[in-house]
């Protein structure tokens, strides 16, 4: 039975959910890498992600064009993150527990909208699968990475660009230079309240694209606290990635493939206890952690906030 | 529950006849165990506790308020043996709605691969071992995949797990819980048919949900409000079964199914309800 699972199709199938289940992974986690690299830890993806989700939904709903839906999610990303920069940093106020007070207020708003705005769990027409030209008929490699909607790939996208946005620019340099030593960065004149904002604002835009990513790309639905703490996955997957890109990438879709593989042992009725199997992605996660966390590179100042000393 | 209640309250002649109050998004216990308390105190005549993670709080509450009548379900326990005499118990006969939906699976697959999508194992064993019975009865061969995401809200996950059967050769799909609205997204971009169980979820997919067994309560509750009148607060088992009209089974009225198929999930419903199919007794096998 368990061969069953080493055919090639079988195959094939695992991994094309595999890069699917890592689109809204991916944009939550790259954007928490922009503020943790700038020392802002933010809990509050998964709240921002459901703000994301809700607004991108409810335009569609109301008729209006997906990209239309994007982008107020990605105003709404951005107002979110400058509350959390507002909170944490003009404020100064802890930077956990004011994540977790954005989480919960994303929470609660987006379900207070829902309610009043929409009443019932309704469906929309969101992104359709768009096959890649000539790339989606090659053979198996095809079907996995280029047959997908049009947030999948904007998703991956988003790495080289994350990755040269932090390592090329002058923007990211000043991001990790705030990051690592914001006494230094100020000395030489970086304005490291104005960094911290620009990361959380990128991080908030992202992450509500992470959540318009399932609300109108991958089940065009909303629901109620439909993310289920994906946002919070997406925070540990900066950690699991070293605050490296490539490394969250890699992060996803390890933890995507576990997922991916444990949906097909069951689907295809292999006798394993599906406890067990839904337990193997965050067994996973904890097991590499283990691994990873010695050698790691943090950023010196994350979760610090920063004062001018007169 | 509560548009079971709602209509309820409309027929007994309104706001003035039947006040109601709830609370909602209660996902944490004790937020529940609170608002129950505070309904009891407040004294309403009957606190119904919807989800059976809130048994426990019914009792604590129940032994305090001894003139206030409490319901809670899904759940076939009413505290008799402890000497509770004001508390109801209700739930559904899941599986006999899955047994007939099994049937309209079996009659609707030309790949002979079918899918199910569930919350966690045992939560919706009723209606999936129910399910999987019906579908038996008219295809033995054909193959039904179960999958659980392990949890009740996780979209992502359900959603994933719809794409996953479509890939694995299903073409009818069902699943169980609130988790499902992702998945029927899914089969409704695929062209997949969807039977419903719980709630209308024909909105979500009208092009794909063809069959919904739907819980009506308003039986249920009327009774109960007629026992707490009549000064009986509690001790009775509430079941929703076909014969009690508790369960329907409703077609998507703008889709066109062949009858062959409508007659076999018919003929499903006379023979549980006379009892010639019994698919409570899975359970036993």
């Amino acid at each position: 039975m368990i061969d069953e699972l080493f055919t090639i199709s079988t195959l094939i199938g695992i991994l094309h959910s595999c890069v699917r289940l890592a689109t809204p992974y991916l944009f939550a986690a790259l954007g928490e890498t922009f503020g943790q690299r700038s020392g802002v830890l933010n809990l509050g993806v998964d709240g921002i992600m459901l703000m994301g989700a809700f607004f991108a939904f409810y335009v569609v709903f109301e008729g209006h064009n997906l990209w239309v839906g994007v982008l107020v999610a990605v105003a709404v990303g951005v107002l979110m993150g400058m509350l959390k920069a507002f909170v944490s940093v003009t404020m100064q106020s802890l930077q956990g527990i004011s994540g977790i007070g954005l989480y919960l207020f994303g929470l609660g708003l987006s379900s207070l909208l829902f309610k009043t705005l929409i009443g019932s769990v309704e469906g929309v027409s969101g992104f359709r699968q768009l096959a890649i030209p000539l790339l989606s008929d090659l053979p198996g490699i095809g079907h996995i990475l280029f047959n997908h909607n049009i947030l999948v790939y904007l998703a991956y996208l988003m790495v080289p660009v994350s990755w040269f946005v932090i390592n090329r620019t002058t923007l990211g340099l000043k991001i990790r230079a705030v990051g690592h030593n914001p006494e230094a960065a100020d000395t030489l004149g970086v304005s490291v309240n104005g960094v911290r904002y620009t990361t959380l604002m990128i991080g908030g835009a992202l992450a509500a694209v992470a959540g318009a990513s399932l609300s109108i790309g991958l089940q065009n639905v909303f629901q109620e606290n439909m993310t289920n703490g994906l946002g919070f996955i997406a925070v540990a997957l900066v950690y699991f990635g070293s605050w490296r890109t490539v490394g969250v990438l890699g992060g996803a879709l390890l933890f995507s493939l576990v997922n991916a593989l444990q949906l097909w042992a069951q689907a295809l009725n292999i006798p394993i206890p599906s406890e067990v199997a839904v337990m193997m992605p965050y067994i996973m996660t904890i097991v590499v952690l283990a691994f990873t966390a010695r050698q790691i590179q943090k950023p010196a100042a994350l979760a610090r906030s920063y004062e001018r000393g007169e | 529950m509560f548009d079971s209640l709602k209509a309820v309250q409309a027929e007994m002649g309104g706001e003035s006849a039947l006040e109601i109050a709830f609370s909602e998004g209660m996902f944490r216990v004790t937020d529940a165990s609170a608002a129950i308390r505070d309904y009891a105190s407040e004294g309403f005549d009957l606190v119904i506790a919807h989800g059976a993670q809130y048994g426990n709080s019914v009792f604590e509450v129940a032994s305090d308020f001894t003139e206030t009548s409490f319901a809670w379900g899904t759940s076939s326990d009413t505290g008799a043996e402890r000497g509770f005499e004001n508390v109801f118990a209700y739930g559904a006969v899941a599986n006999e709605g899955g047994f007939v939906n099994g049937v309209v699976a079996a009659m609707l697959t030309e790949t002979d691969v079918i899918g199910v999508i569930g919350p966690v194992a045992g939560d919706a064993k009723l209606y999936i071992d129910g399910f999987v019975r019906g579908v038996t009865e008219i295809k033995p061969d054909a193959q039904v995949n179960i999958s659980y995401t392990g949890s009740f809200s996780d979209t992502t996950l359900a959603a994933e797990a719809a794409h996953v059967h479509i890939q694995a050769g299903a073409d009818v799909l069902t699943g169980s819980a609130q988790q499902v609205v992702g998945a029927i997204g899914v089969a409704s971009e695929n062209g997949v048919a969807w039977l419903g169980t719980q709630s209308d979820q024909m909105s979500l997919g009208p092009d794909v949900v063809v069959t919904n067994q739907v819980y009506d309560w308003a039986n249920v509750i009327t009774d109960m409000i007629a026992k707490v009148e009549a000064g009986e607060l509690g001790g009775t088992v509430y079941r929703l079964t076909f014969a009690n009209e508790g369960l329907r089974l409703e077609f998507n009225e703008s889709l066109e199914i062949a009858d062959e198929v409508k007659e076999a999930a018919r003929g499903a419903i006379e023979d549980i309800k006379s009892g010639d199919v019994d698919p409570v007794l899975i359970e036993e096998e």
